[in-house]
């Protein structure tokens, strides 16, 4: 799943695998309308993988959890369109979306703690999926579950399928997480967050078997994480969230060569780096996502964007076409002459955030001297 | 990796903190017990950031708490400012300990959710009884100046009148009743005015708690009054930063503070603890997983692996020139935000740590490390240079080691 250059209309021709339309779910709250995901479009081809980013709170969870229908309660609206091999599922019963799930459509969670029962040993996590949609009887299905287990490297496979969860370490307790979501051989995994509970040297092993994983299986992966340097070279493709709707979505290499959306880009500049100097300034994006009850009007990140004139705070910049397959937000794009003047007119303000970018900047040029 | 040995010390009269063979120990039961922290010995000159990085159970945190006497290491020496740490206790120490504060992963749960934050901020200052008197109850002594002004002005009506009441009419009375009054009026209104700059800056925290929150950017007319649960994380953690700085700290224990925030705040916090560090001259004692904001925060690295540590380096030569084995290999984990980075997509280690109930014979890397030979069973590597201030414990350094 390395990325490649040609990375889009691969998929045209026969429908992909999964494509969500105007994808909007609304929590009903005393407070108000949560518009947690705000008219989300996509298309995911079969084997391929898409990135979904954004900061705690910009809806990414709550998208891969629409898609899979886990939104339970009455308070939780959804509208738009999800079709899966073409089969509409907006609208679904639980009774009907249990021949999808597992079978078709798995998912991973943040933490494998609490996505695994307790007290239930391993072995009957595994093969309680198998039994039940694969029809399997006792022996195929313990046999199946050291397989399982055996593919995700997990050490003393045999002994484990006595062990709880409790008894094996975070990195291990995943590998399980992951077995059990292939259990049932799937073409769709939602992995949500992973690996951010974990070591970087589990992250890269658990990264590595999922991708290892996905091109045996040649299964799809929709990977919702908050870390640009996870996905950067594990995705074909990457979409952007802020204040619950895309504002970037692009192929991969073309995402980092070519960024348009501000937001992005301030993502990318305020993470560290280690091919860095010690003590580079970073420009932190000033202030905290929107609240999504009152979310600003016009564009949502406007009142931390370094770049926003009137414009911005009033008129929601429509989804533009950049390239094949690279959309974005925005009325100043980064990169074009309107955004430098828009800079500098914001510099001259004073603008908090665009002063940080200067400093940032100057902070960088400074350590390369240096260097 | 196993690293013993002090040759990375430097000299005892330029440095402020200096751990020597620090050893925590738990048991655990039947006899065992947990080696989580085996003889590691680091320095500190003032105004310097140490960077302790490695993966979770390395024994970092616990490094850290062990300095600060939480819980007393098993053996070893914490030497700050000339005084021996593991050999003081009771009021010794708890006198020392504010010199050294802390701030944790968890920014919300470290907070008291009963108090408000005013208070938090403020308790280490009651506790000890800085801030000094009139500094902390300005408002106090003010409120106190004017209810005794007033009792003056009441009584010297009261009087004045009686006495002329006694001496000669009624209508006498009123008049001089009248006339103190109203020259309690026009004293007051003088002193109001001659003071109401200072009156008006007096809110009801006290300046110190004020200062200390303008400080960490946080708003003290509006954050005072509520408690830690309204704030975000990264407004907590910055709250707690306060709360740590409130008692003008020589050392500052960072316990993996932006591990539970998003990049762009984590971004903001970085760049808050620079600053407070340029401007109070702080110590700080960085503890984290992510390489890269170690490196970004810190002047000197350690890397620990099982309680020992591996490799301690000027930070830029650490990440250009990692020696240990484990140093790269942790480098070669760390995701880059760059697409055209190749990966090793080939590891997929199996094992886990092994225990530190019973860590590996000699070398504790050794049953990870894929340039292992017998010696590294056999003995455990002495900590040695490979540069300039640059120190590695492994037989088999990824680069050549220099003779001092």
């Amino acid at each position: 799943m390395a990325a490649t250059a040609a990375t889009t209309n691969d998929t045209l021709g026969s429908e992909p695998l999964l494509v969500v339309d105007d994808l909007k779910t609304h929590f009903h709250t005393p407070r108000g309308v949560v518009r947690a995901v705000d008219g989300v479009s996509f298309a995911l081809g079969r084997g391929r993988t898409i990135g979904v980013v954004g900061e705690s709170g910009s809806g990414k969870t709550v998208l891969a959890r629409t898609i899979m229908k886990l939104n339970l309660g009455s308070s939780v609206e959804t509208t738009g369109s999800v079709r899966y091999q073409g089969r509409e599922m907006v609208g679904l019963t639980n009774k009907e979306m249990r021949q999808y799930w597992g079978k078709e459509i798995a998912m991973v969670f943040q933490d494998p703690m609490t996505s695994l029962n307790p007290v239930v040993k391993i072995g009957r996590q595994v093969t309680e999926h198998l039994r039940h949609h694969l029809d399997m009887d006792k022996d195929t299905a313990t046999e199946t579950a050291l397989q399982l287990l055996k593919q995700v490297r997990i050490p003393e496979a045999q002994k484990r399928l006595e062990a709880y969860p409790h008894e094996l370490s975070g990195g291990m307790r995943q590998r399980v997480s992951i077995a059990i979501a292939m259990a049932c051989g799937p073409k769709l995994l939602f992995a949500d967050e992973p690996t951010t509970a974990l070591d970087v040297t589990v992250q890269h092993s658990i990264m590595n078997l999922l991708a290892r994983e996905q091109s045996d299986r040649d299964m799809a992966m929709v990977l919702v994480t908050h870390d640009l340097g996870v996905v950067a070279g594990r995705t074909d493709e990457i979409a952007v969230m802020y204040a619950g709707r895309i504002v970037e979505k692009a192929p991969t290499t073309t995402l980092f060569s070519n960024v348009k959306m501000p937001y992005t880009e301030a993502l990318l500049r305020s993470i560290p780096r280690t091919s860095q100097r010690n003590h580079t300034r970073l420009a932190a994006i000033p202030g905290r996502p929107p609240d999504l009850i009152n979310p600003p009007k016009g564009c949502a990140f406007s009142p931390r964007c370094a770049y926003a004139q009137s414009q911005c705070f009033t008129e929601l910049p429509p989804l533009v076409e950049a390239g094949p397959g690279h959309q974005y937000r925005c009325h100043f794009p980064v990169g074009t002459a309107a955004n430098a003047e828009a800079f500098a007119t914001n510099v001259a303000k004073g603008l908090p955030q665009a002063v940080s970018i200067k400093v940032h900047d100057d902070s960088v040029a400074a350590q390369e001297g240096v260097a | 990796m196993a690293g013993t040995g002090k040759a990375h010390l430097r000299d005892p009269n330029e440095v402020m903190l200096r751990v020597e063979d620090l050893v925590v120990e738990f048991p655990v039961g039947r006899g065992n017990t947990v080696k989580a922290v085996s003889g590691i010995s680091f320095d500190i000159k003032p105004g310097e950031t140490l960077g302790l990085v490695g993966e979770s159970g390395c024994g970092k945190s616990t490094t850290g708490k062990a300095v600060i006497q939480l819980p007393k290491p098993t053996s070893g020496t914490v030497v700050l400012g000339g005084d021996d740490l593991a050999g003081l206790s009771g009021e010794a120490l708890r006198r020392k300990r504010t010199e050294i504060q802390m701030i944790f992963q968890d920014p919300i749960s470290s907070l008291n959710p009963r108090r408000k934050v005013g208070k938090v901020v403020s308790e280490p200052l009651d506790v000890w009884g800085l801030g000094s008197h009139d500094e902390r109850s300005d408002a106090e002594i003010e409120e106190k100046r004017q209810a005794m002004m007033r009792n003056v002005g009441y009584a010297a009506v009261a009087l004045g009148a009686l006495v002329a009441f006694l001496a000669a009419s009624k209508s006498m009375a009123i008049i001089v009743g009248v006339v103190i009054a109203t020259v309690y009026v026009a004293i007051k209104k003088a002193y109001l005015k001659a003071n109401a700059d200072r009156i008006a800056a007096m809110t009801k925290g006290s300046p110190r708690v004020n200062s200390l929150l303008e400080q960490v950017g946080i708003d003290p007319s509006v954050a005072i009054d509520k408690h830690a649960h309204e704030f975000s994380g990264g407004q907590c953690q910055r709250i707690s930063i306060a709360r740590a700085l409130s008692t003008d700290p020589k050392l500052l224990i960072c316990d993996e503070p932006v591990s539970a925030l998003d990049v762009s705040v984590q971004a903001q916090i970085l760049n808050l603890l620079e600053d407070l560090k340029a401007e109070f001259g702080l110590t700080l004692v960085f503890i984290a997983h992510d390489l890269a904001v170690v490196k970004n925060i810190s002047d000197r690295v350690a890397v620990m692996y099982l309680g020992k540590i591996c490799e301690i380096s000027e930070a830029n030569d650490l990440y250009a020139r990692p020696a240990h084995p484990y140093t790269a290999l942790l480098l070669d984990s760390v995701p880059e935000p760059d697409p055209t980075i190749e990966l090793d997509t080939d590891m997929v280690e199996e094992g886990d740590l092994p225990s530190p109930i019973n860590p590996p014979s000699g070398c504790r890397f050794r049953t990870r490390c894929p340039y292992a030979t017998d010696i590294c069973a056999a003995e455990e590597p002495q900590i040695r240079a490979v540069g300039d201030d640059h120190f590695v414990a492994c037989h088999h350094p990824l680069i050549d080691p220099v003779e001092v």
